[in-house]
Parts: C-alpha cells; sequence; structure tokens
C-alpha cells in the first residue's frame, strides 16, 4: 500500500514539475449539499475570496495539503449548482468552471453529494461522470445518514458509478486522508477526452427530456441496488419542525418575530461597538492633530481621511451582526422558509420570494442586500430587486431621522403614549416599502417586463448552524468590506475632503461667518455649489447651508450630520456635537427674522434623504452587480427625481394646508 | 389530474411532465421526473407556493409550475 502511495507521490510531483503549478481542485455539488464545511475543513484558515473575471460571483479558494508526500493543492469552492445546464448567474459560473470553459484548468474534481439526498444530488454527478473528466465523491453527512437508519453500502456505490467514492463527516474530520488519497489517484488518471457533452440548449427539449429520464432511471436503479432505508415514509423532524413554522398561522408570526429580533440586534445591541469605534476615530484624529503642526496635511489626514474612513468604518458592526443573522438563518434552512411563505405576496408585486431576503437585508444596508440578489435567477427579476432595494430605510438614514425628530419633535407623543418620534420613523420604513412597491410594479410592467419566473426552490433540512463556517461567513465578510472602505471610501472621503477644503478661504478677507471652518466651506466648491443648487431646493424647504449638507451626503448619508456641524460652526464642542446642532438647528434664523428650520422642513428633508440615492457604496455596488453603468446611473436619476418630487410635495402641500 | 390539484397527504406517481420551455426541463432535474413517487406536504399560508415531498426531499413550487406536471394517485 505504502509503495504504491510512494509512486503515486512520485508521479504527482512530476506532473507538477512538469505543470509548473500547483494541482486545481476544484469542489462542486448542489446548494445545501455539505459543500462550505468540507471545504474550510480541508483548507482550516488559508482561504481567500476573489471574483470571477468580468463578473461579480465571488471564488473561494484555498490551499489543501493533500498528502505528506504531496505539496499542497489550489482547493477552489465553486456556487452550489443543481445541473451543468444553468438558470442562474452562479450556477452558469460554476458549470463553464466544471466544463473547463475558463482559465481556472481543473485537475481533478471533488463532487460533493448529501448522502441524505442521494438521488438528487447524483444527477449532477452523473452528469458529470459522463463528461469524463477525474472526479472524486465525497459523500458528506454521512453520519446524518447513518442516524437516520440510511444503510449506503460505498464499495458498490463507486463501483456501479465507476468513480472513487469517500464518506466524510467534514466536522468531525473523519474521512478526509482518504478522500486525500482519492484525488491524489484522480489526479493521477489521463482524463478522457471530453465527449459526449453536447450543451443542452443545442438539444431540442425532446432529447433533453429523454437524456434527462434516463440519467435519473440509472440514478434510482443504482440508488436501490446500494442503500437500505428502514423508516421510508415516516416524516422527518423538519416536516415536524414546519408544521409550526410554515404554519397558516403560526407561520407569519414567527417570521414576524425574527425580523424584528434581527432589527433589534442591528439597531440597538450594534451602537455600542459603533460608538467604540466612533471613539478609537476621533481619539485618533486628535492624536493625530496633537502631534502634527497645523495645516492642510493635518486637516487632510484628519477630516478627511480619518473622519471618512472612521464614519463608513462604524457601520462594521452592523453589518456583522447583518451577516451573523442572515447566516445563521441561511445554515439553519429558515431562510428558504422565509421566501417560502413570502412568496405569494412578493409575486403581487411581480418579484420573486427570494427577493424577500435581500430586501429584507436592505433595511441594514443596501450593499449587502444587493449583494445578495444573486441567488435570484432571472436577471431580470434581479435587476428589479437591485433597483428598489434602496428604498428599504438603511442604517444609514437613523442618524438623520434621529437628528431632525430630537430638533422638532422630541417630548412630542400621539394617543399619550406612543412618542411621535417612533411614529414618524415608522411612517419613513413604511413610505419607503409603498415607494418600492409602487416602483417594483412599473418596472416590471415597462422596461423590465418578462414573465414571472419559475419558483423552484429546494426546502433544505433543517440543521444546526456550523459555528465554525458561520465565522468564516464574518471573516470574510469582514475583509470585504474594510477592504472596500480602504480604498473606494477612502478615495472619495479625499475627494469630498478636498471640494470642501478648496479654494482655501484667504484670511485677509472678511468673512460673514465668524469662525474659520465656516468660512472656508462658504467659500470652498462644496460651498460655491450649495449656492448654485439655492434656487433649485428653495421650494423643498432646504437653504444653500442644507444644499452644502446634501451635497456631502451623496457620499454616504450621515456625512450631512458633520457637514451641518461644520457649516452651523458647532464644531468647538466635540463631546456633545449633535445635542448642540439639535440647538443650532432650532435657532437658524433667516436675514429677516424667519426660521430656516421647521419642522415641515425636517420632514421634507427626511423624505429627501429616504427617497434619494446618496450612497456611492451602493452606486458602486450596482455597478460591480450589473456589470455596467447603465443601471446605476439610472437607478440615481430617477431615485434622485422621485426625491425632488416627494419632498416639494411635502413642503409645498404641507404649507397649503397650513403646517409650517 | 395535476401535482396542483391532489389533495395533501396522498401518495401519487408523476405519469408525465409538460417540458415546454426552460421550467419543464428544471422541474425534471430537479427530480420530478415521470415515475418517481411525489407527495404534496402542503400549501404556504397565502394560497401558492406548495411544498412537496420527492425523492426524500422537500421541494417548493407555484402552482404554475406545478399543473404543468401529470400525476396518478397510488393506491
Amino acid at each position: 500500500m505504502s509503495a504504491v502511495l510512494n509512486i503515486t507521490a512520485i508521479n504527482q510531483a512530476a506532473a507538477i514539475a512538469a505543470a509548473d503549478r500547483p494541482l486545481n481542485i476544484i469542489i462542486a455539488g448542489n446548494p445545501n449539499a455539505g459543500k462550505t464545511s468540507l471545504f474550510n475543513s480541508l483548507t482550516g484558515l488559508r482561504q481567500k475570496v476573489a471574483n470571477y473575471p468580468g463578473v461579480t460571483v465571488e471564488s473561494k479558494s484555498g490551499r489543501w495539503a493533500i498528502s505528506a508526500e504531496m505539496p499542497a493543492v489550489h482547493l477552489i469552492d465553486l456556487p452550489g449548482l443543481y445541473s451543468l445546464d444553468a438558470t442562474s448567474l452562479d450556477e452558469q459560473i460554476a458549470s463553464d468552471v466544471l466544463l473547463n470553459h475558463t482559465q481556472t484548468k481543473p485537475d481533478a474534481i471533488i463532487v460533493v453529494v448529501d448522502a441524505t439526498n442521494l438521488v438528487r444530488n447524483l444527477y449532477l454527478a452523473m452528469q458529470l461522470i459522463e463528461t469524463g473528466r477525474p472526479l472524486v465523491i465525497a459523500l458528506t453527512m454521512f453520519d446524518l445518514a447513518e442516524r437516520s437508519k440510511l444503510k449506503i453500502d460505498v464499495a458498490k456505490l463507486s463501483e456501479q458509478l465507476g468513480v472513487a467514492v469517500v464518506p466524510v463527516v467534514a466536522k468531525q474530520r473523519r474521512g478526509l486522508e482518504a478522500l486525500g488519497r482519492a484525488v491524489a489517484n484522480a489526479c493521477e488518471r489521463d482524463p478522457l477526452p471530453m465527449t459526449g457533452r453536447q450543451a443542452a440548449s443545442d438539444l431540442d427539449a425532446a432529447s433533453r427530456q429523454s437524456q434527462l429520464i434516463k440519467r435519473y432511471a440509472r440514478i434510482e436503479r443504482i440508488v436501490s441496488e446500494t442503500v437500505e432505508t428502514s423508516d421510508a415514509g415516516r416524516p422527518g423532524v423538519s416536516e415536524r419542525i414546519d408544521r409550526f413554522v410554515t404554519h397558516k398561522i403560526f407561520g407569519p408570526v414567527i417570521l414576524l418575530l425574527v425580523m424584528l429580533l434581527v432589527f433589534q440586534a442591528i439597531f440597538s445591541w450594534a451602537s455600542l461597538p459603533m460608538n467604540l469605534i466612533d471613539h478609537v476615530f476621533s481619539g485618533l484624529a486628535d492624536l493625530v492633530r496633537a502631534h502634527l503642526p497645523a495645516g492642510i496635511f493635518t486637516d487632510l489626514l484628519t477630516d478627511g481621511i480619518i473622519a471618512g474612513v472612521g464614519g463608513v468604518v462604524a457601520f462594521l458592526p452592523q453589518i456583522l451582526l447583518l451577516f451573523l443573522f442572515i447566516s445563521l438563518l441561511e445554515d439553519s434552512g429558515y431562510m428558504a422558509r422565509a421566501a417560502f411563505l413570502m412568496d405569494r405576496l412578493m409575486r403581487a408585486v411581480g418579484l420573486h420570494g427570494k427577493a424577500f431576503v435581500p430586501l429584507l437585508s436592505s433595511f441594514a444596508c443596501a450593499v449587502p442586500g444587493i449583494m445578495a440578489t444573486r441567488t435570484i435567477e432571472n436577471p431580470k427579476d434581479r435587476i428589479a430587486t437591485i433597483m428598489i432595494a434602496p428604498f428599504m430605510s438603511c442604517s444609514a438614514r437613523l442618524p438623520v431621522y434621529t437628528l431632525i425628530i430630537a430638533a422638532f419633535f422630541s417630548g412630542r407623543t400621539v394617543l399619550g403614549v406612543i412618542s411621535l418620534g417612533a411614529v414618524i420613523i415608522l411612517a419613513m420604513y413604511l413610505i419607503g416599502i409603498a415607494v418600492a412597491i409602487v416602483v417594483a410594479s412599473i418596472l416590471k410592467r415597462t422596461i423590465l417586463n418578462a414573465p414571472p419566473p419559475p419558483f423552484v426552490m429546494e426546502l433544505p433540512p433543517y440543521r444546526l448552524p456550523n459555528l465554525g463556517n458561520v465565522g468564516h461567513a464574518l471573516m470574510t465578510r469582514c475583509t470585504v468590506f474594510l477592504k472596500r472602505a480602504g480604498t473606494v471610501i477612502l478615495a472619495i472621503s479625499i475627494l469630498l475632503w478636498a471640494l470642501m477644503a478648496f479654494p482655501r478661504a484667504t484670511a485677509g478677507r472678511p468673512s460673514p461667518a465668524e469662525n474659520a471652518g465656516a468660512a472656508q466651506i462658504e467659500n470652498s466648491f462644496a460651498g460655491r455649489a450649495g449656492r448654485l443648487i439655492e434656487p433649485v431646493i428653495r421650494p423643498l424647504g432646504f437653504d444653500w447651508k442644507i444644499g452644502i449638507g446634501l451635497i456631502s451626503s451623496f457620499a454616504a448619508r450621515e456625512t450631512i450630520i458633520s457637514t451641518l456641524s461644520i457649516v452651523y460652526n458647532v464644531g468647538e464642542n466635540p463631546d456633545d456635537k449633535s445635542a448642540s446642532l439639535v440647538d443650532t438647528l432650532r435657532n437658524a434664523k433667516r436675514a429677516d427674522g424667519s426660521a430656516i428650520w421647521t419642522p415641515l422642513t425636517g420632514i421634507s428633508l427626511m423624505i429627501f434623504f429616504l427617497l434619494a440615492c446618496q450612497c456611492m457604496s451602493t452606486v458602486a455596488i450596482v455597478r460591480r452587480e450589473t456589470n455596467s453603468w447603465r443601471w446605476p446611473l439610472f437607478m440615481v436619476g430617477y431615485m434622485m427625481v422621485l426625491a425632488y418630487v416627494a419632498s416639494l410635495v411635502t413642503f409645498q402641500g404641507g404649507r397649503l394646508l397650513g403646517f409650517s | 389530474m395535476t401535482l396542483d390539484s391532489i389533495p395533501h397527504d396522498v401518495a401519487a406517481r408523476i405519469s408525465a411532465v409538460d417540458s415546454q420551455g426552460a421550467h419543464g426541463l428544471r422541474l425534471m432535474e430537479m427530480g420530478l421526473v415521470p415515475g418517481a413517487p411525489v407527495r404534496v406536504v402542503k400549501t404556504a399560508p397565502f394560497g401558492d407556493p406548495i411544498q412537496v415531498c420527492i425523492h426524500n426531499y422537500h421541494l417548493a413550487l407555484r402552482r404554475n409550475e406545478a399543473r404543468s406536471i401529470q400525476v396518478t394517485l397510488e393506491g
């Protein structure tokens, strides 16, 4: 045995020397088959995440120390797929890699097959076996199969399929060494020429159908000969859980409770770490200011880079908490149930049940929400979902809502107990949802018109989430987000700082503002732009100072608060910035003595912030996800028009009704 | 008889699948092939989609898709 292994190892080493690169091993399999667990167990922390060229599907790869005798191989985790004949972007990418249509030339394929769901999982395996590529089947969830009294004759299964089959339990690291040996052996073998695989689109429906039926017939014959089951037909644990979770009444109630829990976490539990990050960055800015000579370079460091990046990094806790919940709900199997429950309602606006989760995520932040639309197969549905995701009131709008409410609506109650502020915030959320529904219906009836997409979705069995996998997913999110903060957002922060810092106010020139900072911002490009757009925004109730805030908030909505603090010259009291900003806003007067900020101005501004696409990160992610500038520009444009009109109607209508 | 019209929790067998267009083929790829035993587990709270058990796993599909699957009741 060991002699054979050594020869294998030597041949392997020679093959690698000839190829002059580590071997590429691909992990492929159905969604929910345990691919990620296996990948994590094989690579540990040595992973990296990148995008496939030209598209935004993530490719995870890592180093796998396959055996003691061999150099480590390059292991690639593909998105899950049910068939080589793809119906979604994720599946298309995976299928292209497997069929050798991309730069990634696989030396061998590990097909992950869920032992508890053998027939359906073997369909993809059978398609791959037919291509003649070197492959090994990893039979995952083997412990669960044993527990549910499925007896699988692994040797016979392997013989019948003509490929190595290795039972594995990723979490307990069972079978991993055997898998390594099998993969090394598979790499040995010369791949058969790629024969017999015709793209399904080249075939007519009838021959595709007969191919399909033959494949399933073969699978069922093999499974009936190799698997013994003793408790078939009894409803499983998952079906019994579903009696509550997708119950006619309990189902929607449970979904509502889950959503409430997620929101509670994002909005209140995240505030502690957010404040902490905020303190760290402002402390850092103070430190820099104390140790560097005052001047333009120090300003760039503190006001531009540290403040800009810090303001965005402060959202990290919220994003991590959101992804924590998403991965827990996803891994446990609940997410599919949520889509199952909501599909009928989503369909009413022409969307897919799977659009529910991205839209829900967008309440925390549209960026991960838009990234989560990748599971929607139909491209038009996916774009419609992306286009309305920014109407979900994200967490970056909250500071703006909070400021306005603190300034004009604090201490008031409705019906004696409910605070007016809470009612207004709730109204903002509901208006956002209503606008999203209307826009989605219009888009789906016009430019994104398409027949209703098929809704065919697996309801995977409930499983306890693997905390290791959840941790991995969070780490990945964290890195991706911080990378963006370090590149795109850094660049935008510097640009915005420059718009507010140049041209420099000359010291000798008399200025109407009492403070150098305010004088500077008034004189800057941003200040001039604010004055330039004042005639346009005056009908909404905004003056040029708010105009500067609007311009600065195009990077990120919450920036308006720090900008208003500078414009209104309240930066001297850093401990209590927003409290003093609240007073300043209440007391700000026009030349004629009338108040600039009224409750109606506040509501108008909130409506504007709710509907306008003021978020560079969202624009950037839409550009990436749709792979063109057309959709992000369309989105910015139509949301801007909508925001303007809605604010105009709010302010002018409010005045007509006698509000101020 | 089509899959969207049979009672819950009754054993049935697929007799034919209308494979017009891509939907039919996707349904078959997911295991809804002629000859396979199938059972409707439940209907979602708002009346659509339905949940079926096929090849020992659970699948959700809309009534519209289920209509293209012909079944016969076992029994």
